[in-house]
Order: structure tokens, then C-alpha cells, then sequence
């Protein structure tokens, strides 16, 4: 993984020691909380319902054991001993007092972290494949032009003022688990008619309450233009994007309202007007110091299969449950990535407990090249380990209370902090959430129905991602009373769709009962087992499923 | 409020120029400030005038009309009506870099100090800053040394990152 050099060292602790001046300005009362607002934003901290939340960056999802273990002694010394991982591969901590945030910025400063641009209307954190460097079916690893996008975006004197926030995803993978489609831009490694290796840049993605699926602005990007090209849309956006009303500021409105092709035109004619001296030259030495730090690790030659993961699976019946659920096929032979799942039942998804985080520390450092990812369906992964190995680092698992087999499926739900936490909620999230887990768990139905999506957003803004579930529920709330509105037929992958509102929403108490009846509908109709929820749902369209969410109890 | 120049070093300078509303007459002397809709309706009259002419850019307004004038200008202000209202980095920078200006840039509006190294970057050289404490030409001396680098190119003579470290590469004798 990236290291830092001397100069990403020096400005992330000149950053720390910046915030730790502007903290003492507010704490002496030299700021207003008006004034202080843009400056702690910048760094990630938000005034909660109960208190001050900090927003780590993790860049691209990426961790080492060093850092996951200084998450884990953050989470103890200044939170309530647990940490909150997000869709946006990053973590929050919801408990940490403003006197102590400087400190934590210093304690990240010493692993390479940092909160920079995890929130304010500037670009985020650069989003990735989870298993990129490791997936089978990958082109090439997305991690370094992630890191070059990182260093790029940090602190860009022009683009940190923004019609509103920017998100960026990478994937290199035909199939894609990074969302690309619904991010402000998307980039899709692909190679050209020549054979090379370029983008495809998309943009206008978003959920919210205006959700849009990315268009395709160019083909193929080399990778020689690519910052400059970047460069292009986002001085369009700035310039053009809309400041009057923040619900029409993110970019997609801007796509929206020009048109597509208008919208390509500027993007065209900013980017030929840069040519002659506004390029971004980055030099081919620079791209080769930051691919080293990619460099495959020094994986063994091993067989295709393991005896002692074939002897395993044979003897403990729920390893082999797991095996089957948790695991992605790695491109190396004798390896797998696995899944942590973080959504047991009654436990908040994405949430971690420091032990459980000094856990998976531990068995990355023994077992996975000392990598740890974070996915944007928040949970963990361990990208490289032997099959040989799988057995033990399953029993670790399982001892840390990390070995729920559900990866992909219905209890494996993305969802926000809900009214529990967040101040633009409308309703709750997480206790709902726990009863369709509970309720599609233990009827055994999660377990038959297979691959299914299911998120879950406590308010319009949509931080659950719920316009892109298979099955979508929406929090809102009705003249007092938390009503959830469910939708069907969205996906996040390459073929992002939005899902549609099905009717009116549904009582708490209705919710898990209803999303059962539906889920056995889908069993009911597929034509075989091998059909997904969401490919019987493209079969057959809504109508079914509608009916059955709507059955009287 | 106090006006900041960085050239030769940052301090508080007296401002010679007075900005002329749109319906107001122009005075017979003195270095005055119009509107780029005054500028551009106008130009003809204004840039035969025998004295300097300044130009307010507001948010909406496009750098790209004053581009043929740019050796008449001798003054461009960039207003920020909001601090959140980052058009005018945009306009900062087209203005250095694309048309070449190399006038006095200013920043006018609310310009608050943890934007300043931002707009520094971008070619602002002059700023109308009340500090909320302190003194002005002080604070924004700290403000822009907060960071020694910076990632990426911009209008400042600064070095990306990227090319301190390809240089770091190169042998001196190579």
C-alpha cells in the first residue's frame, strides 16, 4: 500500500497543527460556532445530535494492521470503545469530545490518517473496489490512480468551494462493486482499440433526493490526460453548477439541465483551452513511484485447491456456509479474499468493537500481507488469504463474533445512522433494520432466497442507498409518525438503476413483515433457484411483488 | 477595512481606487472600479480615459470578456458575496493563467482566513481582510505559511509536490 514520503507527512501534520489553532480559537470563544463551522467541516467533524462526530478518511478503503489498531486505541481512549465503519469506505466516531479532536488528529497523523475532505463541498474521499489487487476478474489495480486522485484533490486551491460536495469512484473490474454509476463522477478502467489502459469517465451519478444513474462523457481517457481532463469537468461544474438552491447544486443537475451533450461540449472546449499551459504534467516517474507501492506481494505458488480447506469445509458444516457466502475468488491461484461481514444480528451494521477491529488487524498482519479494506456495503475484507489458511482465520473470526455469513445477502443491508444519531433523519434506521434482519434471518429465508440487496436510508438524502437496493426503504416521516416507504428494482452495479416507489409507506412494526411476504413471493415465482431477486424482479416487473408487500398480514 | 498586498511583502496598503456604481457618473480623475457589465458596454470610452482602469468580477461574470483588454487592466477585483461561493477561484485562475493578466488581483467580499491560502494559490495578490482579531497583514502572513507544499499546480509559484520529488530524482549532474 501507499506510504507516505516526507512531503505527505509534513502537510497532514501541518494539518493537524492548523485545526488544533482553529479548535483553540473556537474553545477561547475567538470563533463563533458560525465561523467555526466551515473550519471543523473541513476536517471532517460534525455537530451531531448528542455531540461532535469525527469522519476519518480512509483512503480507497485501505488499511494496514497499524492503522487499524490505532483506529482501535482511538476508539478506546476517546470514544465509547467502537467505531462506525460508512458506505463511503470510511469510519466515524460519534462520541469524541472537540477538546480531544486535535489529538486524535495527532494519533492519526502518526499512521499516515487523517480526516481531510471527509466532509464540506469539496471532492471526498476516493472511493474503490474493495478487492482491487487481488479480484480475478480485475484489468489492472485502480489503487494508485486512487492515490494520485487523493493527492490531486488535497486541498485543490480551486475546487474546495464547490456548488456542493464530490464524490469519485474507481473500479477496473467489468463487474462493478464500487458504485461508480451513482458517484458525482465515475471512472471505469477499460482499454482502448489499441489495447491500452484508459478511463471512461462517467458523471452525474447520485442518489439523494434527485437520484441520477452517470452518463458516459468519454469513452476511453488515457491515463497521460486523465487529472487534466478531471480538471476540465470539475472547472465546468464550478463554474456552472447550480449555488441557489443545494438540493439542485450537485453536479448531476447541472448534466440534467444543459443536456448531456451541452454539458460534453463545455467539458470539451474547457478541456482544449487547457492544453497549452494549464496541463497537469505528471511524469511517467511520478506514476511508476506510486504503482511500486502497489506491486503485487510476494504471494507463494500454490495449487489451485487446498486438502486442508476441502477437509475443513467437509467437517464443520458452518465454515463451509461461510466459505461459500464470504469468500471472492482471488486472481491468484491458492488464495481468496474474504469478507468480514460487520452485520450480525442486533448489532448496528458497519459498527465495530475496537477488540473486533484489533482482531482483524491481527489476522492481516498473520494471514493477508498486512492489508485490510473497507467496503462501501461497510463491511471488512482480508484481499489475500491462502486457502490453506482460511480454516483459522474463520475460527479467529468466529471467536470475535465477526463470522456472520452473509455477504450479499438480505441481512447484509447497507444503512444509515437513522434519527438515533443523525439530525436530518426523519425516522429511525438502525431498529428497523434489525428487525428485517432478525425476521429474514431466522425464518430461514435470507438463506434460500440468495443475492439480495436491501438498503436502507433514514431520510431523502439517501446515506443508506436505498434508490440503489434491490429492495429499497425510505424513513420518512408523516405528521409525526415514521412512516417507510419501500421501492424495488435498484442496483449500484454496472447496470445501476433506480428503484421506484412502490406506494404508501408502511408503519415501523409493518416493515419486516411486509419484506418477508415479498421475499417469499420471490421464492415463490423464480424459475429457478439460480434466479436472482433482482433478475425475477427484471423478468417479471413489480406487480408481484407489489401485491405481496401490500397483503394484508 | 484594511487592504493587504503580498508583493514584496504582505502589508497594509492604501487603497487608490474607488469603485463607480453602474449609474453613477465616472469622475474626471482618479483610479476608479467598474463592473464588468459597465466594462464591457463601455469599454471603448473607459479604456481611453487617461488613467487606470479596474474591473469587479462578480461570481456569475465571465473572465473571458476581459481577456483582449488585459494589458489596460490594471486592477481586477474578485468578489466573494459569500464565502462558500468558490466561482471566483475559477475566474482567479483563467485570468493568470489562460489570459495572461498580471495585474493587482484582489479579493473583496467575505474573504475569511482560512481561505486566504486557497485564493493566494490562485493568484490573488491583494486582499480587502478585516482579521477577526489581530492584525491583518500578520494573520495573513501566518495563513499562507500554514503549509510549506502543495499537490498541484495552481497560479502560485509554488512547485507541486510531484515535480519537487521528480527533481529530488534527477542526479545535478545529469
Amino acid at each position: 500500500m501507499y506510504r507516505y514520503d516526507e512531503f505527505d507527512a509534513q502537510l497532514v501534520r501541518e494539518r493537524a497543527d492548523q485545526f488544533r489553532g482553529q479548535v483553540a480559537r473556537r474553545l477561547s470563544g475567538e470563533l463563533d460556532e458560525n465561523h467555526f463551522k466551515p473550519l471543523r467541516l473541513m476536517n471532517g467533524v460534525y455537530l451531531q445530535m448528542h455531540a461532535y462526530m469525527l469522519r476519518v478518511a480512509i483512503p480507497y478503503g485501505q488499511l494496514s494492521s497499524k492503522q487499524m489498531r490505532a483506529l482501535a486505541d482511538i476508539a478506546d481512549t476517546y470514544d465509547k470503545g467502537y467505531g462506525h465503519f460508512t458506505t463511503r469506505q470510511n469510519i466515524q466516531y460519534n462520541w469524541i469530545a472537540l477538546a480531544d479532536m486535535p489529538d486524535v488528529l495527532d494519533a492519526l497523523a502518526d499512521v499516515e490518517m487523517h480526516a481531510i475532505q471527509t466532509s464540506g463541498n469539496c471532492i471526498r474521499n476516493v472511493t474503490s473496489d474493495q478487492f482491487a489487487g487481488a479480484a480475478a476478474d480485475e484489468l489492472e489495480d485502480p489503487r494508485p490512480w486512487c492515490e494520485i486522485l487523493r493527492q490531486w484533490s488535497t486541498f485543490h486551491p480551486e475546487f474546495s468551494f464547490l456548488p456542493r460536495k464530490f464524490k469519485i469512484a474507481v473500479t477496473a473490474a467489468d463487474t462493478d462493486r464500487a458504485a461508480v454509476r451513482v458517484h458525482d463522477i465515475g471512472l471505469h478502467m477499460k482499454q482502448n482499440a489499441d489495447g491500452e489502459t484508459g478511463f471512461e469517465v462517467l458523471v452525474g451519478g447520485g442518489q439523494g433526493r434527485t437520484p441520477h444513474v452517470a452518463v458516459t462523457v468519454r469513452d476511453c481517457v488515457s491515463k497521460a490526460d486523465l487529472l487534466s481532463y478531471l480538471e476540465a469537468i470539475m472547472r465546468v461544474y464550478n463554474r456552472h453548477g447550480r449555488r441557489d438552491n443545494k438540493y439542485k447544486a450537485r453536479i448531476k443537475i447541472l448534466v440534467t439541465e444543459l443536456g448531456l451533450d451541452a454539458f460534453k461540449a463545455e467539458v470539451e472546449a474547457e478541456y482544449e483551452a487547457q492544453q497549452n499551459h494549464e496541463r497537469i504534467e505528471l511524469s511517467q516517474d511520478e506514476v511508476d513511484r506510486i504503482n511500486a507501492y502497489f506491486a503485487p506481494p510476494k504471494f507463494e505458488t500454490l495449487p489451485e485447491t487446498s486438502d486442508a480447506f476441502e477437509r475443513a469445509k467437509a467437517g464443520d458444516p458452518a465454515f463451509a456456509r461461510w466459505a461459500e457466502v464470504n469468500l471472492n475468488p482471488h486472481k491468484v491461484p491458492g488464495y481468496a479474499s474474504v469478507t468480514i461481514s460487520l452485520k450480525p444480528l442486533g448489532v448496528a451494521p458497519g459498527d465495530a468493537t475496537s477488540e473486533q477491529m484489533r482482531v482483524a488487524a491481527d489476522l492481516a498482519k498473520a494471514y493477508s500481507f498486512d492489508d485490510i479494506r473497507v467496503t462501501h456495503v461497510q463491511n471488512l475484507v482480508l484481499p489475500h488469504v491462502k486457502l490453506d489458511d482460511l480454516y483459522g482465520v474463520y475460527v479467529a473470526l468466529d471467536d470475535a463474533g465477526l463470522s456472520t455469513a452473509n455477504v450479499d445477502l438480505a441481512s447484509d443491508l447497507i444503512c444509515c445512522p437513522g434519527l438515533d444519531y443523525c439530525n436530518l433523519a426523519n425516522a429511525r434506521s438502525i431498529p428497523v433494520a434489525m428487525d428485517i434482519q432478525d425476521v429474514l434471518v431466522t425464518s430461514g429465508l435470507e438463506a434460500e432466497a440468495g443475492k439480495l440487496h436491501i438498503n436502507f436510508s433514514g431520510c431523502i438524502n439517501a446515506c443508506g442507498h436505498h434508490h440503489v437496493g434491490h429492495i429499497g426503504i425510505l424513513g420518512v416521516d408523516r405528521r409525526g409518525e415514521e412512516l417507510y416507504q419501500i421501492t424495488f428494482g435498484g442496483r449500484a452495479d454496472e447496470k445501476a438503476a433506480i428503484g421506484a416507489i412502490q406506494g404508501p409507506g408502511l408503519a415501523k412494526d409493518a416493515v419486516a413483515p411486509a419484506l418477508k411476504r415479498v421475499v417469499e413471493r420471490y421464492i415463490a415465482l423464480r424459475e429457478t433457484k439460480d434466479e436472482t431477486f433482482i433478475d425475477a424482479f427484471e423478468r417479471v416487473g413489480a406487480d408481484p411483488f407489489k401485491e405481496a408487500l401490500y397483503a394484508a398480514g | 477595512m484594511p487592504l493587504v498586498k503580498l508583493d514584496p511583502a504582505p502589508g497594509v496598503a492604501d487603497d487608490i481606487w474607488r469603485f463607480v456604481e453602474d449609474d453613477a457618473e465616472l469622475p474626471a480623475d482618479g483610479c476608479v472600479v467598474v463592473s464588468a457589465a459597465r466594462f464591457s458596454a463601455d469599454s471603448d470610452a473607459l479604456l481611453t480615459r487617461n488613467m487606470q482602469i479596474g474591473v469587479r468580477l462578480s461570481p456569475a461574470d465571465d473572465p473571458s470578456d476581459l481577456a483582449e483588454h488585459m494589458d489596460r487592466i490594471a486592477l481586477v477585483e474578485i468578489s466573494f458575496p459569500k464565502y462558500t461561493d468558490g466561482r471566483g477561484y475559477s475566474q482567479a485562475q483563467l485570468l493568470r493563467r489562460r489570459y495572461g493578466y498580471d495585474g493587482e488581483l484582489r479579493a473583496v467580499g467575505e474573504v475569511l482566513r482560512d481561505q486566504l491560502l486557497f485564493m493566494a494559490r490562485s493568484g490573488f495578490d491583494a486582499f480587502q481582510f478585516d482579521p477577526t482579531s489581530g492584525e491583518a497583514a500578520a494573520t495573513i502572513e501566518a495563513a499562507l505559511s500554514e503549509f510549506t507544499d502543495a499537490y498541484q499546480p495552481a497560479a502560485d509559484t509554488r512547485r507541486p509536490v510531484y515535480a519537487q520529488r521528480a527533481a529530488a530524482r534527477t542526479p545535478v549532474n545529469a
